[in-house]
């Protein structure tokens, strides 16, 4: 600065707050931070311990259940007991077995199908809310007009117009879920696009594509993790009764919902064990997930 | 009340029974993960019934939390862990929580910064009123009475239409007028304002105030007053306190202190200020250097003594005593003898080559926005030169149109056809997309707010390296290497690339800001309210940082501000903005020298300033009107002092050049136009 030459102790950098600064460790201090919020919440605990439990099953498969959930008959339909601790189904397979060994075919359809969701929802969203005026208009009533029919119903349809295979169920629930998404994304994204590095990006001449996927993208993606939990927890309740509908997973599958949809019939004649125990597991895996979103969104925002 | 110096206060400041507000040796401290963290380190002042005493200090000294603690509003974490609270001779500090929640009812009231948040936006203004009174024991009826005449209290020239409003419908100076109708619903003995006119325009801010002295002589009530603007203590204040990281350092009459401060910092922070008229071709901007300590910072002797200039080991070692330098003035320092020695601010002079290359032209720009389908116009035919190396500085108060000419200048809002916008004598497109790089390259804006300008997800690196890059065009490599170039020319350190925004403070903020601005060598920086979110000795750095930019890169500047002090010091030529069209444009010299047009005339007599109140004070009522629905005539003429009946309402006033390149757009003959004595100190 040849103008202006005040004592450079007047004009040195100005030091940033606080003692000797490590971008790099504060970056990692303040994930640490979050991970030790998150562990303070016993929701986020249980729900967690309840995942890995279920994911154990799903990797470990029929190597770790007591008995082949398969092949493995003996009596049928007997009361829970130490031999069999959730009883046996009509055939005299292990219930236990078959309820750890059924987590397989959800847990990697759910979270396939919460992916593409959230990565279809995320690029419909943010169009949206960056362009605003009749792009979003138009996208808005077609989204309103797909959430105003029941889930279950199109994915029904689409199931048994298409055929009940393992990729056509993924791809359905995801196309039925990208509208929820986005919905939420736009209004992430409207707010973001209001910001003035917005601005300034354009001021310099950046094209659409980069403002959306650089400079907003990163600043949504808080929201984007959050919705992704969720929605993997709509997703096991969806598969599962498509299964129970007989739209989705197909036998001689362990599958939860194909398992209820199997037995429900024998609570009439009391037999509840073959019933209740995959029901449990469902609504256990479903809350499991949620707990684990809610905390996420808790220490997010705190 | 351990700490000698506490006790020390105590001596200067006897405390009486019938004090309104009594802090005693207050020491408070935040848990922050279990371990406390000292904010207030023994504050200790009395006010008097009828009092205002004003507390000053940079952001993060303390004094917010004194103001709440007075009423102990404090979050969960805040304990004050020594010391007592009294208010008419009540201990705060062990009140039950039934006792608290009685004693804010009816003893004390508090008005905070942002009145928008203090309202609840679902209820119309008379049930939240009302409220306030039936609280008291009122019935329905007498509380509905009582609450008009609250309101009229406030001058709401109106009050029952406004009763069936929703806040939202109120422009901040008429909620801020409400909150404080509430306030003062109690009859309080203790009225504490936090910040209650930051967020409004000069001439609303000069209404408020106005309300709440004439309010204080009638009521009686102590007023406990909190503002980062020492024009404002100054003009309300009987006494004043100036606080540094949680302890007040030096106390006395309000004028006496900020005429002849006798602590360091308190000479630091006025000398911050650009006062008397300063103007950049003369002298820089005193800083503070360094910033404030962190809360919780172990500070065992003079708390000031690491940005002091005057520190030895003397005050490294000791705790300094209070000194007494007049009537119920004192000053904690151990060097009051030595206070002649602080540093002045550089005086320079800078020859001002009167450059008459124009780089921008406007010609009759226009910006009409439609709005549920009716046309509301922005701006309205704006003609405007700017020349090389030159600052424009832009006044008006908010909704006079600054914003959205400068938007349209840099194509963010394209403005009608029919105006012309010229860089270097060629036209420019009216969207911003549409305009070549250089031309992109040649404009670049300074936002007011850093926080919301710089992409909190990207590190200050990426956020330069890509402004670099994408404007100039260079390669990776070479980009690299200038981001280091222009971290060092706008004096950040290289630890400063890889933060992100939020690991920065607000100054630090701005000036990655600056530097992105000027990544491409731009021609022109438009600059929009760049330090009004900062505190004195910050905004003093990035006002020099500015001028030096300037005189080194001969780059023109288009000021908008509502500080006209901070105008005055950096703008070479001065247009004044009032509904969209320019009323007075000159030298900074001939428009605050006057004859003024009537509305510069108001703008400038509103000011409060740290030296002293002009002579004579021109009150604008009302609001600006809305730019959908102008005033016929002169838009001005509503609220004009000067109005002609019969001509101003009727007949568009003419431009009338009074000296070469001093436009005036009156009816009013030259002689009668005003002079206002500003800032002559």
């Amino acid at each position: 600065m040849s103008v202006g030459s005040v004592d450079p102790q007047v004009l040195g950098p100005e030091p940033a707050a606080g003692p000797v600064f490590d971008a790099r460790g504060e970056r990692r201090l303040a994930s640490r931070e979050r991970l030790r919020l998150l562990l303070r919440r016993p929701g986020f605990i249980v729900g967690s311990l309840i995942l890995l439990f279920w994911l154990t099953c799903a990797v470990g498969g029929d190597n770790i259940t007591p008995l082949d959930p398969l092949n493995d008959f003996d009596v049928s339909l007997q009361p829970p007991s130490a031999d069999h601790l959730f009883g046996t189904d009509q055939l005299g397979r292990d219930v236990l077995s078959r309820v750890m060994a059924g987590a397989r075919d959800v847990l990697i359809a759910a979270p396939i199908a919460a992916v593409l969701s959230v990565a279809m929802g995320a690029m419909l969203g943010t169009i949206m809310g960056y362009y605003r005026g009749w792009v979003d208009e138009v996208l808005s009533r077609i989204i309103e007009a797909f959430l105003s029919i029941p889930v279950v119903l199109i994915a029904l349809l689409i199931v048994s117009a298409l055929g009940a295979s393992g990729v056509i169920v993924i791809g359905t629930v995801a196309v039925l879920f990208t509208p929820i998404v986005a919905r939420t994304v736009r209004a992430a994204t409207l707010a973001e696009a209001q910001l003035d590095y917005v601005t300034a990006a354009r001021l310099r001449g950046e094209s659409g594509l980069f403002v959306m996927t650089r400079e907003i993208l990163p600043n949504v993606s808080g929201t984007l993790i959050v919705e992704f939990t969720v929605r993997v927890g709509y997703a096991v309740f969806t598969i599962s009764t498509l299964s129970f509908l007989g739209a989705g997973i197909q036998p001689p599958s362990p599958d939860w919902g194909l398992t209820i949809s199997d037995t429900y019939r024998l609570i009439q004649a009391s037999f509840w064990w073959p019933t209740l125990f995959p029901a449990l597991a469902i609504a256990s895996l479903v809350i499991a997930t949620n707990l684990v979103a809610d905390s996420i969104d808790t220490v997010r925002q705190a | 009340m351990s700490d000698p110096t506490t006790a020390g206060d105590g001596a200067v400041a006897t405390a009486t029974a019938n004090d309104a507000l009594a802090v005693e040796g207050v020491e408070l401290a935040y848990r922050v993960r279990g371990i406390p963290r000292e904010v207030l380190r023994g504050v200790t002042f009395h006010v008097r019934p009828g009092e205002a005493y004003g507390l000053v200090g940079e952001s993060g000294c303390g004094k917010s939390t004194t103001a709440y603690a007075a009423l102990r509003y404090l979050p969960s974490n805040g304990v004050i862990t020594s010391g007592r609270i009294l208010v008419a001779g009540q201990d705060v500090t062990d009140m039950s929580e039934r006792q608290l929640r009685n004693f804010r009812a009816r003893e004390a009231s508090m008005v905070y910064q942002d009145p928008g948040s203090a309202l609840n936006p679902t209820l119309k203004i008379s049930s939240q009123v009302i409220e306030a009174f039936t609280i008291l024991g009122h019935d329905k009826d007498e509380a509905s009475d009582r609450a008009l005449d609250a309101l009229r209290r406030v001058r709401i020239a109106d009050p029952e239409k406004v009763m069936h409003r929703y806040p939202h419908q109120l422009s901040g100076g008429m909620q801020q007028r409400v909150v404080i109708a509430m306030a003062l619903a109690c009859d309080p003995q203790l009225l504490v304002l936090d910040e209650p006119t930051t967020g409004l325009d000069a001439t609303v801010e000069a209404e408020v105030l106005d309300i709440v002295r004439s309010l204080r002589h009638e009521m009686n009530a102590a007023i406990l007053l909190i503002a980062h603007n020492l024009g404002v203590i100054r003009s309300m204040c009987d006494r004043v306190g100036v606080m540094y990281a949680g302890r007040i350092v030096e106390e006395g009459d309000a004028i006496e202190v900020f005429e002849e401060p006798k602590h360091p910092y308190t000479i630091g922070l006025l000398q911050c200020l650009p006062r008397h008229g300063a103007r950049k071709t003369e002298q820089a901007l005193f800083t503070i250097p360094g910033t404030l300590p962190q809360i919780g910072t172990s500070l065992p002797t003079c708390v000031y003594v690491d940005r002091c200039a005057l520190a030895d080991d003397l005050c490294r070692n000791e705790v300094p005593p209070v000194v007494e330098v007049g009537a119920g003035h004192w000053t904690r320092c151990h060097h009051v003898d030595r206070l002649d020695e602080m540093p002045e601010p550089t005086v320079q002079v800078v020859q001002h080559e009167g450059r008459t290359d124009v780089v921008l032209e406007l010609s009759g720009v226009s910006k009409t926005f439609r709005v549920h389908g009716h046309d509301v116009p922005a701006l309205v035919g704006i003609d405007l030169g700017l020349a090389d190396g030159e600052t424009l500085g832009l006044v008006g108060e908010s909704g006079s149109g600054k914003s959205t000419l400068a938007k349209s200048m840099l194509g963010i809002y394209p403005a009608d056809p029919g105006g012309e916008i010229k860089l270097d004598h060629v036209v420019l497109a009216g969207k911003a997309a549409d305009r070549p790089t250089a031309a992109m390259r040649a404009m670049q804006m300074v936002f007011q707010n850093p926080d919301s300008a710089l992409n909190r997800a990207w590190t200050v690196r990426r956020i330069l390296r890509r402004a670099i890059r994408k404007l100039t065009g260079v390669g990776k490599a070479e980009a690299d290497r200038r981001v280091e170039e222009l971290a060092e020319g706008l004096r950040l350190s290289p630890r400063h690339l890889d933060m992100r925004p939020r690991q920065l403070s607000g100054g630090l903020k701005q000036r990655v800001a600056i530097a992105r601005a000027f990544a491409g060598d731009p021609r022109i920086v438009i600059c929009d309210e760049p330090t009004s979110a900062l505190d004195v000795s910050v905004q003093a750095a990035i006002l020099n940082l500015l001028a030096d930019l300037q005189f080194d890169k001969s780059t023109s500047y288009l000021f908008i501000s509502h500080d006209l002090g901070v105008v005055r010091y950096l703008a070479d030529r001065i247009a004044v903005m009032y509904l969209g069209l320019i009323q007075e444009v000159g030298t900074t010299d001939q428009v605050f020298g006057g004859p003024h047009h009537p509305y510069t005339e108001a703008l400038l007599s509103a000011v409060p300033s740290v030296d002293g109140e002009p002579s004579e004070r021109i009150r604008l009522t009302g609001e600006i009107p809305s730019p959908a629905n102008p005033p016929s005539g002169c838009v001005f003429h509503t609220r004009c002092h000067r109005f002609i009946e019969g001509t101003c309402d009727v007949i568009e006033p003419p431009v009338v050049e009074l000296e070469p390149g001093h436009l005036i757009r009156c009816h009013l003959p030259v002689d009668e136009l005003g002079k206002v004595e500003v800032g002559t100190g």
